[in-house]
């Protein structure tokens, strides 16, 4: 018999290998207690977290709790089915409502989980025959709704207007077009020129879909992400979101204003065939996005923290994945992957939560920690945040 | 086959820069096994072949391109589309 695990063993064994060291396994944390967005109890041990995306601290908002439990009380605890099915109550319609209303489009479908939204939309709309044109960065549920659908799928380079103009004008012209991309990639915390971008891909006459997961809720005028702040909300066809980064719950949506985006509710498959979100999760979903219109100084103060935590990073000598503060990511860049858990071991000594991320999630093999940044970080926080990385640069020897 | 080897020939030009470990190039080399290039490796010079032959290979395509002689088909293929 041909063990079918044999295909994992190189993994298996750099993962001992790096236990073998002497390291924390960084990929089997557990949070004993979470009291606040910001700190949780990690090995018996207060951790400030800096890692969980929860860029506006909306889960332990008073609003949105209060509107979960009501709706566990009056709904129950699951919905047992499909949306399509008896999975829609109340509370969906209003999610949706809420997010049409966010974005200003006709149309918005709420998902499961984030990751089934583009897996569901990309396989759907771009079919045989079909080009979806994608950045070499893409999130991995990008890639798997590329290779769920039949579509061909053209790479270019990261973030390059000219690569994509490139292939763009290769591509037969009355072919169907996708282009895919997002307006902050999530492992360097970089944002994408979405305008010159868009710009081509309209010349082109592609349609145009913005995951924008990693900058609602904080990004443009109204936090509507990339595309809004750099004025070309309109041009895009769709946009992918998620409820578990500002939103502060869970489940994905995609909102647009296409005439006939309705239909996608009976032939997108990771819509139809899964159990629609739990009535607490859209309440609070709901609850959270209508809070998150009106913003403005939790916005301001989370750009403060991003930026004085990416500048002090770099003062202390530490290699950053941008130039300066784009996002609410700070990537830290490590010497390599043994090197990067060992920093990531210390941080956790010193109650400090960063992700480590490793190939092959990240670009061009780099192991790196990643910082993700809260509205509800105080600048004493941020400051602590500061002296732990010191301590544990200088115990690890890498500044 | 002089069409067949002049495109060899020029394929095997733009594997030179990324052929680090100095391999010997021929028909069977494989690009992950023999010449141990990594997917931005490949990326780079999948870049580079489309830019010198004005063509698209897409993902799906090159998942079907192990070794050299495989790329040279399938560049004859797209050019003489």
């Amino acid at each position: 018999m041909t063990d079918l695990f044999s295909k994992f063993d190189a993994l298996i064994a750099q993962r001992e290998g790096l236990l073998a060291t002497g390291v924390k396994d960084p990929f089997s944390l557990v949070m004993e207690e979470v009291k606040s967005p910001t700190v949780a109890v990690v090995n018996g041990k207060e951790t400030i977290l800096l890692g969980t995306y929860n860029y506006m601290g909306m889960t332990f908002d008073d609003d949105v709790i209060a509107a979960g439990k009501q709706a566990l009380d009056e709904f129950g605890a699951g919905t047992t089915g499909s949306r399509v099915l008896n999975g829609t109550f109340q509370g969906h319609k209003e999610c949706e409502d809420a997010l049409k209303e966010f974005y200003g489009m006709d149309h918005a479908m709420v998902f499961s989980t984030g990751y089934q939204a583009n897996l569901g939309i990309i396989s759907t709309i771009a079919g045989k025959g079909d080009y979806i044109i994608l950045d070499i960065d893409s999130h991995a549920s990008i890639y798997d709704g590329c290779k769920m659908g039949d579509a061909e799928i053209v790479a270019f380079r990261h973030n390059d207007v000219e690569a994509l103009e490139k292939r763009l004008k290769r591509l037969p012209a009355d072919a169907g077009k996708l282009v895919v991309l997002e307006g902050v990639y999530s492992m360097l915390g970089d944002v994408a020129p979405l305008k010159e971008m868009i710009r081509v891909s309209k010349e082109a006459g592609a349609m145009i879909l913005v995951d924008e997961a990693h900058s609602m809720g904080f990004i443009g005028e109204n936090g509507r992400g990339v595309a809004e702040e750099q004025g070309v909300l309109d041009d895009v066809d769709f946009v992918i979101g998620t409820f578990s980064k500002s939103v502060g719950t869970v489940g994905g949506f995609c909102v647009s204003n296409h005439p006939k985006f309705e239909i996608m509710r009976l032939v997108c498959r990771p819509y139809v065939f899964t159990a629609s979100l739990p009535p607490a999760v859209v309440a609070c979903s709901a609850a959270s996005i209508r809070k998150l219109m009106h913003n403005g100084n939790k916005r301001a103060h989370l750009w403060e923290n991003s930026r004085n935590l990416h500048k002090g990073l770099r003062d202390l000598g530490f290699k950053l994945g941008t130039p300066d503060a784009q996002s609410a990511i700070i990537a830290v860049i490590m010497p390599d992957l043994e090197k990067g858990a060992m920093m990531w071991a210390a941080l956790l000594e010193n109650g400090l939560y960063v992700n480590l991320a490793r190939p092959p999630a990240t670009p061009a093999g780099m192991t790196l920690l990643r910082c993700s940044l809260c509205a509800e970080h105080s600048s004493e926080q941020v400051a602590d945040i500061l002296s732990r990385f010191e301590r544990a640069g200088k115990a690890v020897g890498i500044i | 086959m002089t069409d067949r080897s002049e495109m060899f020939d020029r394929l095997k030009g733009l594997i030179e820069p990324f052929n680090k470990k100095g391999v010997e190039v021929g028909e069977t080399t494989t690009f992950a096994g023999d010449l141990e290039w990594d997917s931005l490796t490949v990326m780079d010079f999948v870049a580079e072949v489309e830019d010198s032959f004005d063509i698209i290979i897409s993902m799906n395509l090159q998942a079907e391109i192990e070794n050299v002689g495989q790329l040279v088909d399938a560049v004859t293929k797209l050019t003489a589309a």
